[in-house]
């Protein structure tokens, strides 16, 4: 198996620059200026409110207060990171997404294989699968609200052990559990549109190779679908897990935060819509925003390690 | 070649169609203005035929309505006329939205002879409500305020004499010892810090010092005090009597209705707002009502309970004022037409409809109302308006208020200890050290 080895990037050395001749430049020139308007242009709608945000948490600025907008340097970042609602909203972020994101990687795994896999229907099958990922997830949320309602939903007499008055939103666990639901219902089919993409790359001869020198089902799975798809498992835990931290629509329709059920993003949403709270609102956001770098840093880290290991192993 | 001449033709023609619909989007300034009126969406057939009445010649005024719940009326307002909406030409609305908006300057302030126009006659609850900074900032369109309202037989089993102002004491001890109990709001929302207002105004203090209240984040939280102890003691007599009812923490105007005709007991005593009466007297004979009408004629009303005894309460006060945004292109009509929607005949025509109660006292004696309403609830829903307490005028109600709401509820965890956790907490949220 180890020795089989299928090049599907380009080699570096292929990569040789071409000489740098006088037409090159000009073409340089020339690409820069034709990517310069939509470089400004995405500078302009991204950068600008990223530096906006960032100047803005500086400040103690209510909307209906302009007058007494005051400078605090760091102190919005201080009042945030050393209040318990923070840490409190940064728990139940976390948990959403280790839990959506591991749920729906094995779920979303399964529907891969059924649309690589399936030979009839194809077409019919995967648009089934992929249906939920084109549901708006307010409707998702409203969709699994209805749906877990103890006045007029069917998730309580469609449950053996849940009594049939059991207010799924009236306690912590159980409105968590109703959130993550609808987060992963909507969610798994992209996270399978991804891994499908990846299945889709893993060469159909290493697993005859497998299957010949004896490996079972479950070897063949371990020792050569899932190590060559890393890439595309570590594109779909990030991308997912990117969006998963900042859930915010779910909890919006379902709970409105109640019984402690609130999120990073709801958390900044409150401070600066309903509140009005620019300067520690802005913080938040400028929070959030560095804790998404840091899962992504995390994700990256992990997946490279990994993948420098099944380097050496071959 | 003749590809070419076609796209330009073809260009050509949809710019001048671009342009002419660009053109036709402007041509609104040199015709007959039409004026925007965010309201609430409650009474819309009512508001609906005053907006009809007040457009003149000069401008018509359309009605725009705004989502139902309080929050998202006040967050979308926010909204346009922090992005400088022109087209925010009026709007409805809450008392607690008003030292918000003037003091951002998103509202046009009446001056001169409009602004005495505007508070002519205006009781003065609402008269407070709509002035900021020295200046009328909106015109009172109606009010509520909250009255009890009790049944007759409870009142008299328990030898209480009604004609006298009652404490919250004695409504309590007369509920629970004759099978009755009280209705209140106590769930997680504004009308529980009506109430918690209510009970420390009436025992004579503040959430926050009127002197300093309007300073914003330099205002005085003086919520830890004598009268905050009087309220804190009141929640948590009821919370600990057998007179609260089930849905006590989460109990709302609507949950505790039922309560006052119920199939056994002896009903309630409930502090609600003025629509009550209206809603019983459609009820008669129907399910959650009186079972017939001698039924209704045992329902009471008398003005809101004492929280000290000697101490003269203070109702709450609500209702809809019209404000004029600061950036409207017709400022002129539209404080003209915040005057036509606000005068004597919108305010009749809003109570005998609606149920909503006039901010001008000369309102309640005109012939439509005095038909609608037995005359002395009449003159206790004025009197109520005219001696309201208001809720903080600051520029951070909604903090101040989700604050109160944080430390005050579930209303079974009060104790004597918790103005002073709430006085804590509303210090560090003006300071911006904690957040909500």
């Amino acid at each position: 198996v180890s020795t089989t080895y299928v090049q599907t990037a380009v080699d570096p050395a292929d990569d040789a620059r071409p000489p740098n001749s006088d037409r090159s430049r000009s073409e340089n020139r020339l690409a820069r200026r034709l990517v310069a308007p939509a470089l400004v242009l995405m500078l302009l709608v991204t950068a600008f409110p990223m530096l906006r945000a960032l100047y803005l948490s500086l400040f103690n600025y209510s909307l209906t207060s302009p007058e007494d907008k005051e400078f605090i340097g760091l102190s919005n970042y201080v009042t945030a990171l050393t209040d318990p609602l923070f840490w409190r909203d940064t728990g139940n972020t976390v948990m959403i997404m280790i839990v959506t994101v591991a749920v729906e990687l094995v779920i979303g795994f399964a529907f891969a294989m059924v649309m690589h896999k399936v030979i009839f229907a194809r077409g019919v099958i995967r648009t089934s699968i992929l249906i939920p990922y084109g549901v708006i997830t307010v409707v998702s949320g409203f969709a699994w609200q209805f749906a877990f309602s103890n006045t007029n939903g069917f998730v309580n007499s469609w449950l053996p052990f849940v009594p049939d008055d059991f207010n799924w939103f009236g306690q912590y666990w159980s409105s968590m559990v109703a959130i993550m639901a609808s987060e992963i219902w909507k969610t798994t089919p992209f996270m399978s549109l991804l891994l499908l993409a990846g299945l889709a790359q893993v060469s159909d001869d290493m697993i005859e190779a497998a299957k010949v020198d004896g490996a079972t089902w479950w070897q063949r799975l371990y020792k050569v679908i899932l190590p060559n798809m890393r890439a595309a498992i570590m594109v779909a835990v990030l991308f997912r897990a990117l969006d998963a931290y900042r859930i915010f629509d779910n909890i919006f329709v379902m709970t409105a935060g109640a019984n402690g059920t609130e999120s990073i993003s709801f958390l900044t949403y409150r401070q600066v819509i309903e509140q009005f709270q620019l300067g520690i609102g802005s913080a938040l956001s400028v929070l959030l925003f560095l804790s998404v770098l840091v899962v992504a840093f995390v994700i990256v880290k992990l997946f490279r390690v990994n993948l420098a290991d099944a380097r050496q192993e071959s | 070649m003749t590809v070419r001449p076609i796209r330009r033709l073809a260009t050509g023609v949809a710019v001048a169609a671009l342009s002419m619909s660009v053109l036709a989007a402007c041509g609104g300034d040199s015709g007959k203005p039409t004026l925007t009126w965010y309201i609430n969406p409650d009474g819309q057939d009512t508001l609906t035929a005053i907006a009809k009445r007040c457009s003149t010649d000069d401008y018509s005024i359309k009605i725009q309505p705004l989502p139902s719940s309080a929050t998202d009326q006040r967050t979308q307002l926010a909204r346009r006329l922090a992005a400088e909406d022109s087209s925010t030409d009026l709007m409805s609305l809450d008392p607690v939205f008003i030292p918000e908006f003037a003091n951002a300057k998103w509202l046009a302030p009446f001056e001169g002879g409009l602004a005495n126009e505007v508070l002519d006659g205006v009781l003065k609850g609402p008269a407070e409500t709509v002035q900021w900074d020295n200046k009328v900032v909106a015109a009172p369109q109606w009010s509520n305020t909250q009255v009890l309202w009790y049944r007759k037989s409870l009142a008299q089993a328990a030898g209480l004499d009604m004609s006298k102002p009652v404490t919250w004491d004695q409504i309590i001890d007369a509920a629970a010892d004759h099978d009755g109990t009280i209705g209140v709001q106590a769930n997680k929302y504004e009308a529980y810090v009506v109430w918690i207002n209510s009970l420390i105004q009436g025992a004579g203090g503040n959430i926050l010092d009127p002197a300093t209240v309007e300073s914003g984040r330099d205002a005085k939280v003086t919520i830890n005090s004598q009268a905050g102890k009087d309220a804190a003691a009141v929640i948590q007599k009821l919370a600990r009597s057998t007179a609260k009812q089930p849905d006590f923490t989460t109990s709302n105007e609507g949950t505790s209705l039922g309560a006052m005709f119920p199939a056994k007991g002896a009903g309630e005593f409930m502090t609600n707002w003025t629509f009550v009466y209206k809603n019983y007297e459609g009820l008669v004979g129907k399910p959650g009502g009186p079972k017939d009408k001698a039924e209704f004629e045992d329902l009471g009303w008398v003005r809101y309970p004492e929280t000290v005894e000697g101490k003269e309460s203070r109702p709450p006060l609500g209702g809809i004022a019209i404000g004029v945004g600061a950036y409207s292109k017709h400022r002129t009509f539209a404080q003209e037409a915040a005057m036509c929607v606000t005068d004597s005949d919108a305010q009749a025509a809003l109570a005998v409809d609606q149920g909503f109660m006039p901010s001008r006292e000369s309102v309640y004696a005109s012939k439509d109302l005095t038909e609608a309403y037995p005359a002395d609830l009449l003159t206790l829903f004025s009197q109520s308006i005219d001696t309201a307490g208001t809720r903080p005028k600051s520029a951070f109600y909604s903090q101040i208020s989700s604050a109160l709401q944080s430390r005050w509820h579930s209303p079974t965890s009060v104790t004597s200890g918790t103005p002073k956790k709430s006085a804590d907490f509303l210090n560090q949220i003006l300071e911006g050290k904690a957040l909500l």
